[in-house]
């Protein structure tokens, strides 16, 4: 009788659940290929190499992201800018830059160690690649286009939401040599061709009311 | 009897490209956990993303119940032969998913104790990028070798 009773305390429970699942109530799951969960603000996804709003390159070539890089995953090289034709304000431009996918920890320590604030990163996490050839991105699919969007390797993918793309990472709001500790209600910048639309953001007792 | 005529290896062909589909609604993943990622691993199989609706809820003890493996974490040098033996013992068609910058590359740890990917020990069909990869980065790449499969570029 104990063991019955029991039995019939637990399926009480499964009951229950599978039948307000049937009226498409109290169900977790997300459909992934079909719906997207909503990330966190400062979700670290696919670098972005950014432009300045006329057009030029960012990046300067200096290698700091490269030395900052826990995982050695970045190759840069830079190149001396032809006075009559730049790529970049100043002196020098990333002549190469490359990122092995595969090596990369997200981390956003190159983030945070760009002086020009040049490698951002998007909320795109789709990479999966068949070879490791695949995985090393150049400058090509780094670098965004001179209108500001962002170019993609497989940009037919099916699975992958290239809006992500559109959306940059709230970390360097905070980190960023032009940002400031207190992000709260501040929009960080503006001036930039960048992939994103800067809402301010929350403070953190706001946010995780 | 011209209105007949079918395509050499009509019916052969068909019916390939139905187990190919077949194949993929059903892969059984072998457990493969060895570090951080397999708790994303564990977390594509549980109840918010629910690995289920691809029929892949049953993560397999026995290799040889398995077909798929989802190498999840830094393999070390200890550990590949062990990582081989076990794909050894999956029966034929089978997968792997190197999920994680760590078995697709050796990650941060370039170092003489791991294994600088783990396509120096089994072919590798789909590198999943990310430290972990989330749920839905590896469902991403579930779905990129289903549509490889289905497509028959990869051996199956």
């Amino acid at each position: 009788m104990g063991v019955m009773s029991e039995l019939w305390k637990g399926l009480r429970v499964t009951g229950r659940i599978g039948l307000r699942s049937l009226v498409g109530r109290g169900i977790v799951t997300t459909e992934y290929p079909k719906e997207f969960r909503t990330k966190p603000q400062r979700f670290h996804g696919r670098h972005v190499l950014n432009r300045y709003p006329d057009g030029m390159e960012k990046c300067i070539g200096c290698e700091l992201c490269a030395g900052a890089c826990p995982a050695q995953c970045i190759y840069v090289r830079g190149a001396d800018n032809a006075p009559d034709d730049p790529n970049s304000p100043g002196e020098r431009f990333g002549y190469v830059y490359e990122i092995n996918m595969l090596r990369c920890i997200f981390c956003a320590l190159c983030v945070e160690a760009c002086p020009t604030e040049a490698i951002t990163m998007t909320h795109l996490f789709e990479m999966s690649v068949t070879s490791r050839e695949e995985a090393i991105y150049t400058k090509e699919e780094l670098l965004m286009r001179p209108d500001g969007t962002v170019p993609h390797p497989r940009p037919d993918d099916p699975y992958a939401d290239l809006s992500e793309l559109e959306v940059a990472d709230g970390w360097v709001r905070a980190t960023a040599p032009s940002g400031s500790a207190a992000y709260e209600g501040v929009k960080m910048w503006q001036d930039t061709a960048g992939p994103a639309s800067w809402d301010p953001e929350p403070d953190q007792e706001t946010r995780d009311a | 009897m011209a209105a007949l005529s079918f395509p050499s290896n009509f019916l052969t062909t068909t019916i390939d490209k139905a187990a190919r589909w077949a194949r993929t609604q059903s892969m059984w993943p072998a457990t493969f956990g060895l570090a951080c990622c397999a708790i994303e691993m564990m977390a594509t199989g549980a109840a918010h993303n629910d690995l289920a609706r691809f029929g892949m809820e049953v993560f397999r003890a026995s290799p040889r119940q398995a077909d798929l493996m989802i190498v999840a974490g830094r393999v070390s040098q200890k550990m590949a032969p062990v990582l081989r033996q076990v794909y050894d013992q999956m029966p034929d068609p089978k997968w792997v998913i190197s999920m994680g910058a760590c078995a697709s590359s050796g990650g941060m740890f370039n170092n003489y104790a791991l294994v600088q990917g783990v396509d120096e020990v089994v072919p590798v069909d789909v590198y999943v990028p990310g430290c972990p990869p989330g749920p839905q980065s590896l469902m991403h790449g579930i779905l990129t070798l289903q549509r490889m499969i289905v497509e028959g570029k990869v051996a199956s």
